[in-house]
């Protein structure tokens, strides 16, 4: 009795402790993942240690990373489409000198080391390129966050190409996942259903690498020649896959929402002369709504988030604007991709922690989400 | 008078378990029987037998025969259970309205049982809450969710409920077990009307409920029935000590 009195506070503080550092914990890392990913915003486009060199005369203060690359891949040739005179546009990719390269020609653009030049050009002066925002991190279509002189980085191919495979995999998942959690928690007998639940719950415990692999082998090929496609990893492989996944959460979470249906509501029902199927219809599955949706949700969340089976079987193109018969890159699959080869700190490492963030305040929302429907049910 | 229901050596097992041991019993059409004996002793289990409620439950086995009308219920396509669950109406121990308006449930047996015309049926409701003494109190919030009515009004709307499909036979199971003096006078005095048109089974724990409303009175116990007879020889002149030690209050 003593020793209860003596060890209990001791239990309780160690609880205290342990809930307020993983609390602590958890705030830290979105701290981390934030301050990462929003500076970001305001850097410029352009490679730390560059500057973009234009000649004094040019009337062309500004120009976007979208202008400059249009430039470098030779899409605008003239400076009059970037609102300046009528001249050609001279594109020097690290000259020599720049500002013997810039004298002789009032049409040049040049892209080159800022740290030789300090306050010793005569006839290049740097040109302002306009800095990221976060409007235009969403709105930009294209996504090249590697490219030189100044990088891509519009999210919008990723997130459309995110939503659209998590899109299809609820589409393909719900149906099916409601079917079989009614036909477990209301027509199977009692031994398949002992066998069958356990067996589901633990296909929720497969490592993704291996729904991913299972893709590869099998639902890329398929897709391939049932649509006769050149190449199969595309983004309704990667919507089947990601349904799979998503099928025992949905399965065991709508099951057990199903199974809340009170047996007395049931028995009212058939008491009445309703079929089974009329009970189910009418009685089990309206009462378990709010919980079938929240297994929706969550089928969704875990198809948004999924990363490595995404990687694998999705094609990882960033194509805009992304269709299901076409590769398409996810956010998850592009920061696992790319981060090995970011380097630590620059911008692509920045971008692909903005990344991050938005996915965080998807899944963050889809939570909330969830929270709500199942306050609801009470 | 005729026999509505009949049970002859019925028995029934929950997977090891002997819960009825070989209940013959003949019910006469339009009359009130109730049921008791102490709990456990088979009471619902017997009374699920003819709407086959029981068939519900994994692992039970049913041998005998239960005859409605003369004919074998038991032997009937499984298609047509449905059919005899129309016919055969239950009020359960519990009030159980589903979590939709007062209306819908009334309106339920009936759209579960293919009929859409929507004056039939509300006529049907009007009737039928009316024959449950529950019209008055319900009928200016008839859209309104029936969770929002007390338990005594919920189990009234639940015997309407269960009168709009015109069943020929109700079984209750304890229905006014969970409710308070008044509302269990109102139920009683239901039960009295309903029995011109009705054959009517009722479970009941409460003596003076079972000489109230029942013209006959079975008394079951451990899975056996005792003795069945008219109520008024039960409770007068039991021909079994059993049967006279319960009602006395001996045990049970
Ligand atoms: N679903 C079931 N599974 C197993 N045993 C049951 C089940 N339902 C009832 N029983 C058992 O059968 C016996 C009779 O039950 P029941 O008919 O509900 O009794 P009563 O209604 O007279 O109280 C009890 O011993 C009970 O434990
Ligand atoms: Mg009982």
């Amino acid at each position: 009795m003593r020793i209860r009195r003596f060890t209990e506070p001791i239990f309780e503080s160690l609880i205290k402790i342990c809930g307020y550092s993983s609390g602590f914990v958890v705030l830290l890392i979105i701290v981390f993942l934030f301050k990462e990913g929003i500076s970001f915003f305001g850097s410029s486009p352009v490679e730390e240690g560059f500057t973009m060199y234009v000649h004094a005369s040019n009337p062309v203060k500004d120009l976007s990373a979208a202008q400059i690359k249009d430039v470098f891949d030779q899409k605008i040739t003239n400076w009059k489409a970037l609102g300046g005179a009528d001249q050609p546009i001279d594109f020097e990719f690290l000259p020599k000198c720049i500002d013997s390269y810039m004298d002789s020609l009032p049409g040049s653009l040049a892209f080159f080391p800022s740290a030789q030049t300090d306050g010793k050009l005569k006839s290049a002066i740097p040109i302002k390129i306009d800095k990221i925002t976060v409007g235009k991190f969403l709105s930009d279509t294209e996504w090249f966050p590697t490219s030189r002189p100044a990088a891509r980085m519009g999210v919008m191919p990723l997130l459309l190409g995110t939503l659209l495979v998590s899109f299809f995999a609820i589409i393909i998942a719900l149906p099916l996942g409601l079917a079989a959690s009614i036909y477990l928690a209301e027509i199977a007998d009692e031994r398949i259903r002992k066998i069958l639940k356990p067996v589901i719950e633990l296909l929720a415990g497969i490592p993704s690498v291996v729904y991913g692999f299972f893709g590869l082998v099998v639902i890329v090929p398929l897709v391939q020649s049932t649509f006769n496609l050149p190449v199969g990893e595309t983004a309704l492989a990667g919507s089947i896959v990601l349904a799979i996944m998503a099928l025992p959460t949905i399965i065991t979470v709508s099951e057990d929402a199903l199974r809340t249906t009170p047996r007395a509501m049931k028995e009212a029902s058939l008491a009445l002369g309703a079929s089974q199927w009329q009970t189910i219809r009418l009685v089990t599955v309206p009462y378990a709504a709010s919980g079938i949706t929240a297994a929706a949700i969550l089928g969704i969340g875990r198809a948004i988030g999924e990363t490595m089976a995404a990687l694998m079987v999705t094609g990882n193109s960033a194509i805009m604007p992304p269709t299901l018969l076409q590769p398409v890159r996810t956010i998850p699959a592009t920061i696992a991709a790319e981060l090995g080869e970011a380097p630590f700190g620059g911008l692509h490492f920045q971008a692909l922690f903005a990344l991050g963030c938005l996915l965080f305040i998807i899944t963050l929302i889809i939570n909330l989400l969830v929270e709500r429907v199942s306050a609801k049910r009470n | 008078m005729a026999n509505k229901l009949e049970t002859i050596d019925v028995h029934l097992h929950y997977g090891e378990f002997h819960a009825l041991k070989g209940i013959s019993l003949a019910i006469p059409d339009h009359s009130v029987t109730a049921l008791i004996g102490p709990s456990g002793c088979g009471k619902s289990t017997y009374l699920r037998l003819f709407n086959r409620m029981n068939d519900l439950i994994p692992y039970t086995k049913i041998t005998g025969q239960v005859l409605m009308d003369g004919e074998d219920i038991y032997k009937i396509k499984s298609s047509k259970i449905d059919h005899l669950r129309r016919t055969v109406g239950m009020v359960f121990q519990k009030p159980n309205p589903f979590p939709k308006s007062i209306f819908e449930n009334v309106a339920y047996g009936l759209r579960v049982n293919g009929i859409s015309d929507n004056s039939f049926i509300e006529n049907q409701v009007e009737k039928t809450l009316r024959q449950a003494a529950l019209w008055e109190e319900v009928k200016d919030k008839l859209k309104k969710s029936a969770f929002e009515l007390s338990g005594g009004q919920q189990q009234r709307l639940c015997i309407a409920r269960a009168l709009a499909i015109e069943p020929t036979v109700i079984l209750m199971d304890e229905p006014a077990s969970a409710l308070d003096p008044i509302s269990t006078g109102k139920i009683e005095d239901l039960i009295f009307e309903l029995k011109d048109q009705y054959t009517i089974i009722i479970v009941t724990h409460n003596m003076q409920q079972a000489g109230r409303v029942s013209d006959y009175t079975g008394f079951f116990y451990l899975g056996n029935l005792i003795e069945f007879d008219k109520t008024k020889k039960i409770f007068t002149n039991p021909s079994k000590q059993e049967t006279e030690n319960y009602i006395t209050g001996r045990f049970g």
